[in-house]
């Protein structure tokens, strides 16, 4: 495993992590948590291959006093991931809205027990 | 001065999102219903201009904020994508014509702001999507429409608590899905540098080899599965059409997974292009089989539902198994069997939806042992029910036999023994659906109502909706020529590698 994919492979683990807590887990609110997990391990994603080795900050130098241009890192990622970020935030929190809801007319955040009653999902 | 007409890409989903934020100040229960039918008037007339000139003259691209692709954002209108729009805003015209009486009894008085925001930003989500030519855009439009869609199911709660847990559910694996298309996208721009989907379709070629490219395929195709509800993951259908309210159903049945297909078609043909598609990716492989599982289990499935809006809402699964065989046949008579089915198959689902939406309107029930005899009860919603039933079968003069019908001929075309046991399959599936939906006429037709109830009509506010889909089908079934050569030229123009 080469460590330049370090980031990728974080990346990875975090997916999967966030993936299985969303499957296994029968309390609303620990999916929500892999799910927010799931969500964010894809900012990472983006994040990182927005980086070019050796590059600064993308903000336009005026003045070069060694008379090198400067390697910008790619800002287009970071603006892309803003807005995912934006959405990750209005899925939780319409999701943990939902979990209220769900825990006041059902009275349990357990997704076993809501299948048990009569009327459950 | 710049002509209106020359920003009619834009307004097409700018007036619905503006006009979003605005709903939610109404009070009342006229003034929302009202704003947001006029609203989505508009982008129905926007909609149809916009598929005239394409028809005329050709493709139309907009530059969002004059910044020239593949740098800005750049909005394409051609003719599948007017297609779609002229489809999903006639069709949310159609239903909120239709949601004044309907959505009252439905949701609180003091929430209906809201619910119609949540409805504007759905269609603003929708049409988005079918117009833009980026590839993240696709996303946050995915997004806006999944969103707004989890908060629309979720109202049915006061009919049925079980909405919240659907909702619940369809969010949990839509954000699944639409994660998994960032990660698609994530990869391609990882791979050529660019998010416009003309640029992407460019530079493919020549790197279109690599694993990343076969991973982010996988990635997107499953994304977008997801949320068009392909066979293994269409559980969250099922238990959010049952429980939303009926005017909800009968827009998504008509729109939401439609909009699915119709970006799996682009990322099939536009972007991957239909040689890598069905080539190395071997897409044929594996959509075929899951098409054919898809309406043959699903059409079983529905002949024992007791609810017949999750009798529909399993159909609904079904037609869509033909939609993605259409595709995966991966010729130019199967693509425009598919468009074609699109079309016919959201406005009969449509009309049934709204003719279900009546009988719970005055029954406040769509449970199959509520609604005996109801053929003496409310004679015309039931006949118009029948009639959207014959068009869900493919009986002849309805445009359910039109898409069979080409569906047939490109099946045929594939020849050897596979197309006819396709051939086979379809004609198995449609004996299915005359089983299910003569499970609803028998029910309806030769059991006797309870003595204690009159006969008792819905309110023409619902009848006359109901009945311009359902006689909009019959429209569409014998004058084919608008449906039909639209899809023709599309799929023609989509197959000459754009």
């Amino acid at each position: 495993m080469s460590i330049g994919f370090f980031n990728y492979w974080v990346f990875i683990i975090l997916l999967m992590i966030g993936l299985y807590t969303v499957m296994s887990r029968s309390n609303l609110i620990k999916k929500m948590i892999g799910l927010s997990l799931f969500q964010i391990s894809v900012f990472l994603f983006y994040i990182s291959m927005g980086k070019v080795s050796g590059g600064t900050a993308p903000i336009v130098v005026e003045n070069i006093t060694d008379g090198v241009a400067p390697v910008y890192s790619n800002p287009l990622p970071h603006v892309l991931i803003l807005t995912a970020i934006v959405v990750g935030i209005a899925t939780t929190a319409l999701g943990l809205s939902l979990v209220v809801r769900i825990r006041e007319s059902f009275g349990t955040i357990d997704e076993d027990e809501i299948l048990e009653m009569k009327d459950g999902a | 001065m710049l002509s209106l007409s020359s920003q009619y890409p834009i307004l097409v989903a700018i007036v619905p999102l503006m006009a979003a934020p605005i709903c939610a100040l109404l009070r009342g229960k006229t003034a929302p219903w009202a704003f947001t039918t006029i609203t989505s008037a508009c982008t129905f007339y926007i909609s149809i201009q916009l598929l005239f000139s394409v028809a005329s003259s050709g493709p139309i691209s907009y530059e969002l904020g004059g910044w020239a692709p593949p740098w800005g954002i750049e909005y394409v209108v051609d003719l599948l994508s007017g297609f779609m729009l002229v489809l999903i805003s006639g069709i949310s015209t159609g239903v909120l014509l239709y949601a004044r009486e309907s959505i009252t009894k439905e949701v609180a008085p003091q929430q209906l702001g809201l619910f119609f925001t949540a409805y504007l930003l759905a269609l603003t989500g929708m049409l988005g999507i079918s117009i833009t030519g980026d590839a993240f855009n696709v996303f946050v439009f995915l997004e806006i429409m999944s969103l707004s869609s989890y908060a629309l199911i979720a109202m049915g709660e006061r009919t049925d608590r079980r909405a919240l847990t659907a909702a619940f559910q369809y969010l949990i694996i839509g954000t699944v899905g639409a994660t998994f298309y960032l990660i698609g996208v994530g990869l391609i721009y990882l791979m050529t540098g660019t998010l416009n989907i003309a640029d992407i379709a460019a530079r493919l070629p020549e790197i279109e080899g690599t694993r990343p490219i076969l991973a982010a395929a996988g990635f997107i195709v499953i994304g977008i599965g997801i949320k068009l509800a392909l066979f293994p993951f269409h559980v969250w259908l099922p238990n959010s059409y049952t429980y939303a309210p009926n005017i909800v159903t009968a827009f998504f049945a008509g729109t939401a997974t439609k909009v699915g297909v119709y970006l799996l078609i682009r990322f099939i043909f536009t972007v991957f292009g239909e040689n890598y598609s069905f080539g190395e990716l071997g897409l044929t492989d594996i959509l075929l089989p899951l098409g054919v599982l898809a309406f043959l289990t699903m059409s079983s499935v529905a002949i024992y539902q007791t609810n017949i809006k999750r009798l529909l809402a399993y159909s609904s699964v079904a037609q869509m198994g033909y939609i993605i065989l259409g595709i995966s046949l991966a010729s130019e008579s199967g693509l425009t069997a598919a468009i074609l089915h699109i079309f016919n198959h959201a406005i009969v689902k449509t009309g049934l939806f709204l003719s279900l939406g009546c009988m719970f309107f005055v029954v406040g029930s769509t449970y199959l042992k509520d609604l005996e005899g109801i053929g003496k009860r409310m004679p015309i919603t039931t006949f118009g029910f029948v009639l959207g039933g014959f068009g869900l079968i493919g009986v002849p003069l309805t445009p359910g036999f039109i898409s069979k019908w080409y569906l047939v001929v490109a099946a045929l075309e594939k020849g050897s023994i596979i197309g006819y046991s396709l051939v086979a399959l379809l004609m198995i599936s449609s004996l299915l659906a005359v089983l299910y939906i003569w499970r609803v006429v028998e029910v309806a037709y030769f059991r006797d109502p309870p003595d204690s109830v009159v006969k008792r009509e819905a309110p023409m506010s619902l009848l006359v909706p109901t009945w311009i889909f359902i006689l909009g089908s019959f429209y569409f079934g014998i004058e084919t020529s608008f449906n039909v050569g639209i899809a023709k030229v599309a799929a023609a123009f989509l197959m000459g590698g754009a």
